[in-house]
């Protein structure tokens, strides 16, 4: 393979091979193509870049002899054949643990938690920062740049650190103190600006149309980023034996993430290395942001954008890019998108943890909420094989449940206050 | 009535590599229009067969998204700003 597109940066032309075996970008919305460079949007119709490949045949035992994280599928990601040599957070093969309790709690016969909040950073986004990482370096970058709700934020600024790479994150000024602390730590340009998600999102494109050598990791390396998150899906796979799920229950945000999952499981198909089967996919939203569960309730074929307004800070997204993709998986697939109160997504935290012993934040609070919910209303199937995706750990949304959980009683040092206190 | 619109780097081909232009026009079918007249070709980009804004365009007046006001009827007045921004960003 040999591609010669000269990166926006003006550096010298992209070495062989330093997109793995992607081939190119193709408009998601038209198919018009496009060769490999740090573009994110159709140059005909503004749709959205993928990233094309022309995989090499690959077995179960090549990945299982590759490290445990992503890049032991660095084969189906648009990355170098060395990138494990490079710096970087190393995040991934992440525990796929069975909820027992919780199946039970709720009336299913088996449910497995995929849980991404033990990577690095504690949530997802170590994933496909690492791949966005790996364009940046390649495109020749020297800024490592995000707009975020908080959990960006501190996978940019971290994998940053650790590559040596200048990062600026910009975040809604309103974040949880926590996610600030999180990504300050890791870098000294953490910039807060007045506006929810959607307006540092309209920032971070306009700067990175104009600032030369700018990796915004989701806004002009985005292709490549987004890729990252098919690793969900390959080691759910992998870690259920090499089969797929039935059902799975997805944060919905951008939506990204579970369109990825989705061509994740269906690239295993096409190689051949699990079989094909149904799966149900379903996304989960909070109320006060839900403009793609809107619309899959009212039946649209579009999103209407929403001012978000909710305690899932990182799902809260109002104009969400890949909402209508979101749309057509889980109508095809036989899924459904919902969505639940705040007063829910603080029950689903907390439920999590006294089932699992799994503490997650908000979003995850979302996805369990909503997984009670989808039972509930039996859009879904309760005897069916099930697994949810908590994305990110609830030490950095505290705040949400400092009014649900406390001290059952303070004490005297004595074990007559013990008794009178009647714990047990 | 004097509009500065901001121009992506996708549209710049067309208005030979200006980040930014002047427009008139009191809404914004009406800055669309003059664009037009000033840049051929650019209207189509934003704005499709049916005369909607595309569907992975952003367009704000005065920092507004016109989807959440009046869309292409939204008002420019004298000495707005208007940007064209594409869509397709950020998220997990």
């Amino acid at each position: 393979m040999s591609i010669t597109a000269e990166p926006a940066t003006g550096a010298s032309p992209i070495r062989e091979g330093a997109f793995g075996h992607a081939t190119g970008l193709v408009c998601r919305e038209c198919g018009a193509t496009q060769e490999i460079g740090p573009h994110y949007v159709c140059s005909h119709c503004f749709g959205p870049l993928e990233i094309q490949y022309n995989f090499p045949a690959i077995t179960r035992e090549q990945i299982e002899a590759g490290p445990a994280n992503i890049w032991r599928y660095k084969a189906l990601l648009p990355v170098p054949d060395d990138i494990e040599t490079s710096p970087n957070l190393e995040p991934g093969y992440t525990r796929l643990l069975e909820a027992h309790n919780l199946a039970a709690e709720l009336g299913l016969t088996k449910l497995w938690v995929k849980d991404d909040s033990t990577n690095p950073t504690n949530s997802f986004k170590d994933r496909v920062v690492a791949c966005a990482l790996s364009a940046a370096r390649e495109f020749g970058s020297t800024v490592f740049a995000c707009p975020s709700t908080g959990n960006l934020a501190n996978a940019v600024a971290a994998a940053g650190a650790r590559a040596g790479i200048k990062t600026v994150v910009f975040i809604p000024s309103n974040l949880e103190t926590p996610k600030k602390v999180n990504s300050a730590i890791y870098t000294e340009n953490l910039v807060a600006v007045e506006g929810n998600y959607d307006d540092v999102n309209r920032l971070a494109g306009e700067i990175a149309g104009e600032e030369e050598g700018w990796a915004f990791v989701n806004v002009n390396v985005r292709p490549f980023y987004a890729e990252g998150s098919k690793t969900l899906g390959y080691e759910i796979a992998e870690q259920l034996g090499w089969r797929l799920p039935d059902q799975i229950v997805i944060p919905v945000a951008s939506g990204s993430q579970l369109t990825k999952v989705h061509k994740a499981f269906r690239e295993l198909v096409k190689l051949g290395l699990v079989e094909d089967k149904p799966v149900r996919i379903f996304g989960a939203q909070a109320t006060g942001c839900s403009p793609v569960s809107e619309a899959f309730r009212e039946g649209w074929d579009v999103v209407r954008p929403q001012r978000p307004d909710t305690i899932a800070k990182s799902l809260a997204i109002g104009n969400p890019a890949d909402g209508i993709y979101v749309l057509d998986i889980c109508r095809e697939t036989g899924g459904a998108v919902a969505d639940i109160s705040d007063d829910e997504v603080r029950e689903g935290i907390v439920l999590l943890a006294r089932t699992e012993g799994i503490f997650t934040e908000t979003a995850g609070g979302t996805t369990i909420g909503v997984l009670k919910k989808l039972v509930e209303s039996g859009q879904l199937d309760a005897d069916l094989e099930t697994v949810v995706i908590n994305t990110g750990h609830g030490l950095k949304t505290l705040d949400a449940v400092t009014d649900l959980v406390g001290t059952r009683a303070t004490i005297a040092p004595t074990y007559d206050a013990f008794v009178a206190a009647n714990i047990v | 009535m004097s509009i500065n619109v901001r121009i992506p780097t996708i549209l710049r081909t067309y208005t030979q590599d200006q980040s930014q232009v002047s427009a008139e026009g009191a809404t914004l079918t009406e800055v669309l229009d003059s664009l037009e007249s000033s840049f051929p070709g650019i209207r189509a980009r934003v704005v499709d067969d049916e005369g909607k804004l595309r569907r992975f365009v952003n367009i704000y007046v005065s920092e507004e998204d016109v989807r959440f006001s009046q869309g292409l009827d939204t008002p420019t007045p004298d000495g707005a700003q208007v940007s064209i921004i594409p869509a397709v960003a950020g998220g997990c």
